[in-house]
């Protein structure tokens, strides 16, 4: 099988880099599958999990990234990524019942938002993990 | 003259304290080489997105966004990085000297300007000149994750979007060498000088759904990414800086207890010295 190189890096520092036969995501305009030789292209990621499948098949769940591809390699720029073991249940299930409360209590619209995203961040986490058990 | 007592005293606290700077200077050397991985560990990601703003900035596709226009301006704010904690030389003071000579060159008005600070030191210089303070943040940890201060940047990327401030100069200590950080002025929004710095791979991408979209989510992510930068560069000076510092205190005090100890030898000695005349005196009157 060809391979990509894929590499995942955020502002704290690289998460992942390493080839793999495909890469499965979810762009704001629906879900992407990249195989090796892909054209370049840019796409905005949602808080989603990324699939790379391969030998060494791993899932990391994004928030806040983008996806940049080119025929030999594709790279996730993203404001966090984590493998499921890096991931901290524990946090991820407090931050949903944080954000959960919060949209019970209805305020403005720009905490509601912000509650929104919290909530998508932690339900992302918390499904990648499960997933990976 | 002091006496002896007095001079013992002076040696015993002054090697206290000669102990507290010795400490803080171990704990800001390393504190700096983890504030320098930190900043290492940033560069492949601000490198790349980077890259790609530029690359669909530069395109040359009619790529319009607020974020890369000049508009005229009307509210410019300054992001102040300092620390929380003194005692780190003149970390704090130069930057926030250089920041208020600027605003009082540049603006006339209050309503001219604002600043955004991160650190305890820069909130409280401005908040008792009654300039006004948009944002802060203070209690940042030594090893700030982008998620510590993702709130602070998105809110001040947000003032931009919503035409609050028109400005966006970030003041920072740049970080050269261990002895050696800068006081450093950037513009960082709007974002004009992207096309520059376009390296020479200018590769035609395939925009998902559209150019217009992404520069929507990419922009501001550029933006906040420069603001981390800065952050991550100025925790390296205020390491750099408060080791600096420490190492002179503690250099000073093995003067000062150097002096100190020949002063008491000789105070020492006189004592001694004196007695024996005594001694001797008080013998001769006995014959």
């Amino acid at each position: 099988m060809k391979t990509v190189t894929v590499s995942v890096v955020t502002p704290d520092g690289p998460v992942l880099e390493d080839s793999f036969e495909m890469v499965s995501c979810k762009a704001e305009s629906g879900e992407l599958g990249i195989l090796p030789g892909h054209i370049p292209l840019v796409a905005p990621l949602t808080i989603s999990a990324v699939r790379l499948k391969g030998e060494r098949p791993q899932r990391i769940a994004v928030s806040g990234g983008f996806l940049e591809v080119r025929p030999d390699k594709v790279t996730i720029l993203a404001q966090s990524a984590e493998k499921p073991e890096n991931i901290d249940v524990e946090r991820a299930r407090k931050a949903r019942e944080r954000a959960e409360r919060r949209l019970q209590a209805k305020k403005d619209e720009i905490d509601f938002r912000r509650a929104e995203f919290a909530l998508k961040r932690a339900l992302n986490r918390l499904d990648v993990v499960e997933e990976k058990r | 003259m002091a006496s002896l007592r007095d001079i013992q005293n002076r040696i015993g606290s002054t090697k206290k304290t000669k102990q507290i700077t010795k400490a803080m200077h171990m704990v800001s050397a390393s504190k700096l080489s983890r504030a320098e991985e930190n900043a290492t560990a940033f560069v492949p990601y601000s490198a790349k997105i980077q890259e790609v703003v530029a690359s669909i900035a530069g395109s040359g596709q009619d790529a319009e966004h607020p974020m890369l226009q000049e508009r005229k301006v009307k509210k410019t704010a300054y992001f102040v990085i300092t620390s929380d904690r003194g005692l780190a030389g003149a970390f704090n003071s130069s930057i926030l000297r250089e920041v208020y000579r600027t605003i009082e060159k540049r603006h006339s008005s209050k309503d001219e300007y604002a600043v955004i600070t991160a650190g305890r030191v820069g909130r409280d210089f401005f908040k008792k000149r009654d300039i006004p303070v948009l944002k802060e943040i203070v209690g940042l940890s030594d090893q700030p994750n982008f998620a510590d201060i993702k709130d602070l940047t998105s809110e001040t990327v947000q003032l931009y979007i919503d035409e609050e401030i028109d400005e966006l100069i970030v003041f920072y200590n740049h970080y050269i060498s261990a002895i050696s950080q800068e006081v450093t002025e950037k513009k960082l929004l709007p974002l004009t000088d992207l096309s520059e710095n376009a390296s020479g791979n200018n590769s035609m991408y395939e925009y998902e759904p559209n150019q217009q979209d992404i520069l929507d989510v990419l922009l501001p992510q550029y933006a906040e990414s420069l603001i981390f930068g800065a952050l991550l560069d100025s925790k390296a000076s205020e390491h750099a800086s408060r080791m600096t510092a420490m190492k002179s205190a503690t250099d000073n005090a093995d003067d000062l207890i150097g002096d100190l100890t020949l002063q008491y030898n000789r105070a020492r000695q006189a004592a001694i010295t004196q007695e024996i005349s005594e001694i001797v005196s008080g013998a001769a009157a006995q014959e």
